[in-house]
């Protein structure tokens, strides 16, 4: 299939379409509307079920019942709509059902703004609804990873019985870019065991519930859930390197922030600075072992973010004190430049940042002096 | 054996086979299980069996799914319509149905089942209003009848703080969507006989695909009203009906034609 100028947004529901899509439930917010504008008229198209719910409660519980039957569902929103789909989804992560969440992230907390940023890194990778549970969430740069992603999100859903999100910023929601389709899918027609689709041929009754009324069956759940979630961290992690192999420094972000920051770290090799890009594509398992090992060998690390450092406490986590660890953000929906990431480059280059203190107290204070 | 003996071992009433053979979790007296029972022996004369899901809501229906002998899905509160929709729209030749309470329905759940009627959901409601919160042990409802004491109205609710009890069905049947609403009450024989024939047109009318059916069913909760089943029933009678009459506040002119 040839490659064809595709918005980010559109991209994604016509990959969704492709990878087998039977019913998708939304309501409209900036900047994820695209979304529910171009599947309102191809859903129809194709004969596949598609409402604009009265509310993000409405929608994704939409998508609960229709992931009850076994079939291939999605919604879609942005931050203040997430939040109010935490309570369907903590339902969906209880019942164990397969469901693909798209999250084109906006300015925040509160109404916020309608532009790029990454501030729900923590809601979709370290939670948000309640309950111990995890959801797998990948995080594409452009829009060829977007829909390759959102093909992949349908399957590991499936595959281990659970959320996959797309987790991407306003930026690349709206953002047109030369990508290519995947080719169409068939409808399943075969579903699993679970499947509540009416007992068909009088066989025996099934019911999917988040309750376990007995706290020995709920704890039994809970440790289900969490072997299955070790399997995802077992096979599924995923990232992106870029100049890795003799690199001294690393810089890390996901999603619009690794994008940018790979502009600036060519920039930096051109000036003949060894420092590579390494881009988690799974933000949820996280690659902890990767920044483990990186942790060992490096000089030093930047993370960049859209936030106020949400994945640099993860980055802490693994790197444990083995290098120093340097950050930089921009917030309420500012996008970095690559030149202020490479000042940041050099300044960690140059000043070889102590590994006491937090990261995030020294980029405060310099963006205090700067404002 | 003599003739006599015989006569009187004929069996006339059973157990409907789409109601599971256990004991329920409901307290002594409370309607739920007639209720339960009226679905049940529906969902078998009609042959609906095998292609029936059922909605839990949250409340004192919460685990209804323990009790019929067919697909069920356990709602999150309130969101039963939405969820039914989910399953509707992905299982249209499916008779879907959601089992909910006043408080789920009528309360947190008010935007879904709006909703669900405005679209004209080929969805059946089944609406079991018992003035009150049961599962959580008698809170005031939107349902809850002016004066009426319950744990969070101790004196009686106020209207002037509490405002007003919610009519369900005159309201959704105000909607477009709405092709078939009704209420009815299950305090006594025929009041339940005629529960039960508007609980079958209910089926007919999502059978035939002509939108959003809800049966009301005044309920009784003896615990949390502090009374004997048979003091409740007669509370209901005297107190529930008046405020909120029986009858069809929404009928399809196609489904009135519809012989039961």
């Amino acid at each position: 299939m040839a490659r064809e100028l595709l918005k980010g947004n559109v991209a994604i529901a016509e990959a969704a379409i492709r990878a087998g899509l039977t019913s998708y439930f939304g309501y409209p917010i900036t900047p994820q509307t695209e979304l529910l504008e171009y599947l309102s008229a191809r859903m129809p198209e194709e004969g596949r079920a598609f409402v604009q719910a009265e509310s993000e409660l409405g929608a994704i519980n939409m998508v609960y019942g229709a992931a009850c039957t076994g079939a291939r569902v999605m919604t879609s929103s942005s931050s203040p709509g997430i939040s109010l789909m935490l309570e369907g989804l903590s339902y969906i992560a209880g019942t164990e059902v397969p469901m693909v969440l798209v999250d084109v992230m906006r300015g925040g907390p509160g109404l916020g703004n309608i532009a790029p940023a990454q501030s729900d890194y923590n809601q979709i990778v370290h939670g948000g609804g309640h309950g111990d549970y995890h959801v797998i969430a990948l995080a594409p740069a452009n829009v060829q990873e977007a829909i390759d992603m959102t093909v992949l999100a349908f399957d590991l859903a499936e595959k281990y019985r659970s959320i996959a999100v797309v987790l991407i910023d306003g930026s690349l929601g709206q953002m047109m870019e030369p990508a290519e389709l995947p080719p169409f899918k068939p409808l399943a027609t075969q579903f699993p065991e679970w499947a509540v689709r009416g007992a068909e041929g009088g066989r025996e009754r099934r019911f999917l519930s988040s309750i376990y009324l007995s706290p020995p069956e709920e704890e039994k759940a809970n440790l289900r859930m969490l072997r299955r979630w070790k399997d995802v961290e077992a096979n599924e992690i995923r990232y992106k390197e870029y100049f890795m192999e003799d690199a001294k420094y690393v810089v890390t972000g996901f999603g619009s922030s690794g994008r940018v920051a790979l502009s600036a770290v060519r920039a930096a090799r051109a000036e003949g600075i060894p420092v590579g890009l390494l881009r988690p594509i799974t933000v949820s398992p996280f690659p902890y072992k990767v920044y483990e090992e990186l942790s060992k060998k490096v000089d030093g690390m930047l993370v960049v973010e859209m936030n106020t450092g949400q994945m640099l406490e993860d980055v802490l986590k693994a790197a444990q004190g083995r290098t120093p660890v340097e950050f930089y953000g921009r917030v309420g929906g500012i996008v970095p430049l690559p030149d202020e990431i490479l000042t940041e480059i050099h300044r960690l280059v140059e000043e070889k940042p102590a590994v006491g203190g937090h990261p995030r107290d020294r980029w405060m204070d310099r963006m205090i002096k700067m404002n | 054996m003599n003739t006599l003996e015989q006569d009187l071992e004929k069996l006339v009433y059973e157990r409907p086979d789409t109601l599971v053979e256990t004991t329920t979790h409901y307290c002594p007296g409370c309607t739920h299980g007639v209720a339960h029972r009226l679905i049940a022996e529906v969902i078998e004369e009609m042959g609906l069996r095998d292609r029936t899901i059922g909605v839990a809501s949250v409340g004192c229906s919460v685990f209804a799914y323990n009790y019929f002998d067919f697909d069920f899905v356990q709602a999150p509160h309130g969101r039963a319509p939405a969820m039914a929709t989910g399953v509707k729209r992905t299982l249209p030749d499916r008779v879907v149905l959601t089992y909910q309470g006043d408080g789920d329905l009528a309360s947190i759940g008010m935007g879904e089942i709006v909703h669900a009627a405005a679209r004209g959901e080929n969805i059946t409601v089944v609406f079991l209003n018992n003035a009150n919160y049961g599962m959580t042990g008698g809170q005031m409802a939107p349902t809850t009848l002016p004066g009426q004491k319950t744990s969070t109205s101790p004196s009686g609710r106020d209207v002037e703080t509490a405002g007003f009890p919610i009519r369900a069905s005159e309201m959704l049947s105000t909607l477009d969507g709405s092709s078939y609403v009704v209420r009815r009450s299950l305090h006594d024989p025929k009041s339940i006989r005629l529960a039960k024939k508007a609980l079958r047109t209910a089926f007919e009318v999502q059978i035939r695909g002509l939108g959003f059916s809800m049966v009301e069913l005044l309920s009784i909760c003896p615990t949390n009203w502090g009374m004997t089943p048979v003091d409740s029933l007669h509370w209901l009678e005297s107190n529930m009906l008046p405020y909120y009459p029986v009858g069809d506040y929404k009928i399809n002119p196609i489904v009135a034609e519809i012989k039961i």
